[in-house]
């Protein structure tokens, strides 16, 4: 509050010295006049402005025209004069950089309609063609491919033969490429050799440009015409791999939340509805850790998620011990009773987070190394889905090798084919079901670290997925890991297919439907344990 | 009056319960409408709608109880059937609304002029009728159920997985509801409503008519359960709890008998939601919640799961704690005392109220009978009956 007062005072006393200063009239030069014409308010005058100011080679016309374009240049239809309102909030004068303390009540934000837009980034990708830095120059390419502005040829063609960047000099080419279509005096084999560039781009952006293209001679209208179908076929071809990808991502998150409770349902099974929760707990370790780094180690950042795996599998696994020893080990062979039971216990995990952290959304960061993106051709991949494929992977096959080269594995699987004969040899059970239950709870907490990077760290969390995971397991088939890992990623990949077709809440209809439909037929899931026991 | 075989079945603790619903399902709207406001033993309408919702849950309870306590089906979607059944009778009620609603459209309901729908999609015709919406609040939970079962029963999907796809089910349904071009309102559902058969909704004597009516259908849903579960029929279904596949090897055909009372009981629950709508005065999709569902069966276990009466009652108990505890300053604790219910219940409490009960009273009979046996044998001066004789 008290900030406030005296911002607004300094603010009132700075205007106040300004306004004594402006008194005296800038001089008035060609520059300045043809930014005055932006306060003119006439769309013709603001294109003239453009154009005059793009050409003036002033300091301030990239500035003036970027402002132009996101709508923070402001003009006053008074004095004629304009203002650049800076990304930081400071105000300058357009005409003469000098610093200005407020933008004068008259001063309203300079218009622009649709085709005016285009002049602007026509402009603004003259000017920018040239910088010296290689992200805008690409940029400034982008914007004249989609302009195909005629007289940034020369232009074009000049920062064609400068370039030394390779990804740039491709994009300085499909620019020219462009402006040769559009240009209505090119030669027929230019325009041919065009259409191959612009082809050879594949893009939706090449597939607008060769749509639009208007009045042809026939050769080139032709080519075009091939080009775009080319195109298309291969964007549908992309739409393709962009769903497996959404599909691949979606499976791996259901692997990871499915993969501890495909552990405790088949070896014990044990219906634990509180596995959502173990998640939740997971995800919860990963914010303490992140708050604790926060503030006394922030360095350790990048670091945070490798902390929080082992600590989240820690928490999480020791509460399933215990939730084992004190609880369920009580309610063997009554599935329906373990089922009630682990649902209660869900509720108090969920009330008691609610109560130690809130009921509402808690922060969790992205590292760097997993926030950002990369193009793979035409899709986008980002680098945090990537690593929790990757991670799941990494996770299920850390578990097989578990299962299949340890002690503790061997013991695993001995009581999950034959209980009694497994006790009967010797197999301390009792102790395996509780460290299965561990295992399992611990591996739910793993996914909960991967989890907070893409989803609300909220007490609801664990409910979201628990639905899910038990779809998972049943059609997997119980007892069996494969099972669960060709059950996600078919549930995962079924799911995309099926949504732009029917759209995000049908699609997940019909995956229920389906999979209540899929396990009339094949009551134990796709692959089942082979035994002999009648009542399972 | 009642037919012979519904009274036929009735001991001593059954006629009991009967007459403490028809005496509650009397006296309430009594006290309600003719004792004077404000007197000590007139009962508020708030309290008259609150304990019809109770009395809706009980019968809901009822049909749990009838599949999972006799039956071994523990179906997590039950509320699925509850809340079609109130769908049904929420359509019905807004078709009553005619022009009275805020666009004032005569056919159309509200949300759909609102979603600039120009015609009734066809699955609303005849909603307009009451006897329409009385048939569909027993048909579409009963349908819903039949096709279900007669998949599931007939693969043999048993135990947990039953349970999970029963589960999946609702939760599809919750799904579908919150749609808005699925045409039952969407995410705001119901409301609204103006009247019942010509009778304002909101008026003392509908509320009291409709608690009545709600006892009426607790005392004959209990009737018929306790008809099922005491004939020849209630032994099989027992015995297909206890053994399914040797019910089977004996030539019973399991899923037929199955699929008979897991319909008989969906319907059952789509009268308690038809009868719930009215006095609530809203339905909207989060009665599909699952959640709801599993709520519904713990009153069961907490009750005494198979006792009938017991299932009845825990829905009542639980939920009166729920009303009590989430009306108060201990708001925040209830979901871990629902937890701690679930958890303790089935730990040491696993026949629940009732059946722990009964068995204890029937261990102290037993105890006394031995009892009067052995002084009897004392008295005649001899410790064990004499062959020779």
């Amino acid at each position: 509050m008290f900030a406030i007062c005296i911002d607004r005072f300094r603010t009132l006393f700075l205007s106040i010295l300004l306004l004594s200063c402006l008194a005296v009239p800038a001089l008035a030069g060609p520059f300045e006049d043809s930014v005055a014409k932006f306060a003119n308010d006439e769309f013709s005058d603001t294109e003239a402005a453009i154009g005059e100011v793009a050409a003036s080679g002033n300091a301030l016309a990239s500035p003036i025209i970027g402002a132009l374009q996101d709508g923070r240049l402001s003009a006053d239809p008074d004095s004629k004069k304009v203002f650049i309102t800076q990304a930081d909030g400071k105000i300058i004068d357009a005409a003469t950089g000098a610093a200005v303390d407020k933008l004068p009540d008259s001063a309203a934000a300079v218009r622009l309609n649709n085709r005016l837009r285009r002049t602007v980034e026509a402009a603004l990708g003259g000017l920018t063609l040239l910088s010296p830095d290689p992200g805008k120059r690409l940029a400034a390419a982008q914007s004249v491919f989609k302009s195909h502005e005629e007289n940034l040829l020369p232009t074009v063609e000049g920062a064609l033969a400068k370039e030394s960047v390779k990804s740039i000099k491709q994009a300085f080419a499909e620019a020219r490429a462009a402006i040769i279509l559009f240009k209505p005096d090119a030669s027929d084999s230019d325009k041919l050799d065009a259409v191959a560039v612009v082809k050879a781009r594949g893009d939706q952006e090449a597939q607008a440009l060769l749509t639009g293209l208007g009045d042809q001679p026939p050769l080139v209208a032709k080519a075009a015409a091939t080009a775009v179908t080319s195109i298309q076929s291969n964007l549908a071809m992309w739409s393709m791999v962009q769903n497996a990808w959404y599909g691949l991502s979606l499976g791996s998150v259901l692997l990871l939340a499915a993969i501890g409770l495909a552990i405790t349902f088949g070896v014990m099974g044990v219906i634990n509805m509180a596995h959502g929760e173990m998640v939740m707990l997971g995800a919860y370790t990963t914010f303490v850790v992140q708050e604790v780094i926060r503030t006394r180690y922030p360095a350790l950042f990048d670091y945070s998620l490798l902390i929080a795996v082992p600590l989240a599998f820690l928490v999480a696994g020791l509460i399933g011990v215990v939730i084992e020893r004190t609880i369920i080990r009580f309610l063997y062979g009554r599935p329906l009773e373990t089922l009630l039971a682990t649902w209660g216990l869900s509720l108090v995990l969920q009330q008691a987070v609610r109560t130690a952290f809130g009921p509402t959304n808690r922060e969790v960061g992205n590292p760097s190394w997993m926030s950002g993106a990369f193009e793979l051709g035409q899709i986008t991949i980002t680098y945090n889905r990537l690593w929790i494929l990757c991670f799941t992977l990494a996770v299920f096959a850390i578990l097989l090798a578990m299962l299949r080269y340890t002690a503790l594995g061997l013991e695993m699987r001995a009581v999950t084919q034959n209980r009694r004969m497994a006790a009967s040899m010797g197999i301390a059970t009792s102790r395996v079901d509780a460290l299965t239950f561990g295992l399992g709870s611990g591996i739910a907490g793993i996914a909960g670290v991967a989890l907070s990077q893409i989803d609300n760290v909220s007490p609801n969390l664990g409910q979201s997925y628990i639905i899910d995971s038990f779809m998972v397991v049943v059609f997997g088939g119980v007892g069996n890991l494969w099972g669960t890992l060709v059950g996600a990623f078919t549930l995962g990949i079924a799911n995309k297919f099926l949504e732009p077709m029917a759209g995000a809440v049908l699609g997940k209809i019909a995956i229920l439907v389906l999979i209540i439909l899929f396990i009339q037929k094949r009551p134990r899931g796709l692959f089942a344990l082979k035994g002999r026991a009648v009542e399972a | 009056m009642t037919p012979h075989f519904l009274t036929r079945s009735l001991d001593r603790a059954a006629t009991a319960f009967v007459l403490l619903v028809a005496a509650v399902g009397v006296l309430i709207p009594l006290s309600n409408l003719l004792l004077p406001q404000g007197s000590m033993f007139q009962v508020p309408t708030y309290l008259v709608a609150l304990w019809g919702k109770y009395v809706c849950y009980a019968i809901l309870a009822l049909s749990i109880d009838l599949i999972w306590g006799y039956c071994g089906i523990l179906s997590l979607g039950h509320g699925a059937f509850f809340a079609l059944g109130g769908y049904a009778m929420g359509m019905y009620l807004m078709r009553q609304i005619g022009s009275r609603g805020v666009y004032g459209n005569p056919i159309l309901p509200d949300f759909m002029v609102f979603l600039n729908w120009d015609k009734l999609p066809w699955y609303w015709y005849g909603f307009d009728k009451f006897w329409v919406a009385a048939l569909m609040v027993l048909l579409v939970p009963g349908l819903l159920a039949f096709c279900f079962g007669w998949l599931a029963f007939r693969s043999r999907v048993t135990g947990v997985y039953l349970s999970i796809i029963t589960q999946a089910m609702t939760y599809a349904l919750l799904l579908a509801f919150f749609r808005n071009d699925f045409g039952f309102g969407g995410n705001n559902g119901l409301t609204d409503f103006k009247d019942i058969l010509g009778f304002n909704v909101q008026a003392e004597g509908t509320r009291a008519a409709l608690f009545l009516l709600s006892c009426l259908a607790l005392i004959i849903a209990f009737l018929i359960c306790r008809a099922i579960v005491t004939s020849k029929l209630g032994k099989v279904l027992i015995a297909v709890r206890d053994a399914e596949s040797r019910t089977r090897f004996l030539g019973y055909r399991v899923e037929s008998y199955k699929l008979f009372v897991f319909t008989l009981s969906a319907c059952m629950a789509g009268v308690a939601g038809a009868l719930y709508v009215p006095q609530v005065g809203i339905i909207n999709p989060s009665e599909f919640a699952p959640g709801n569902s599993i709520e519904a069966v713990i009153w069961v276990a907490v009750g005494g799961r198979g006792t009938l009466i017991g299932a009845a009652l825990g829905a009542v108990v639980v939920n009166y704690a729920k009303t009590f505890f989430t009306s108060g300053p201990l708001a925040p604790y209830w979901l871990f005392m629902l937890g701690a219910l679930f958890i303790l219940v089935t730990l040491l409490l696993p026949k629940g109220i009732v059946g722990t009960f009964n068995s204890w009273w029937e261990t102290r009979r037993s105890a006394a009978l031995a009892a009067d046996r052995a002084s009897a044998a004392r008295e005649d001066g001899v410790g064990a009956p004499n062959p020779a004789e």
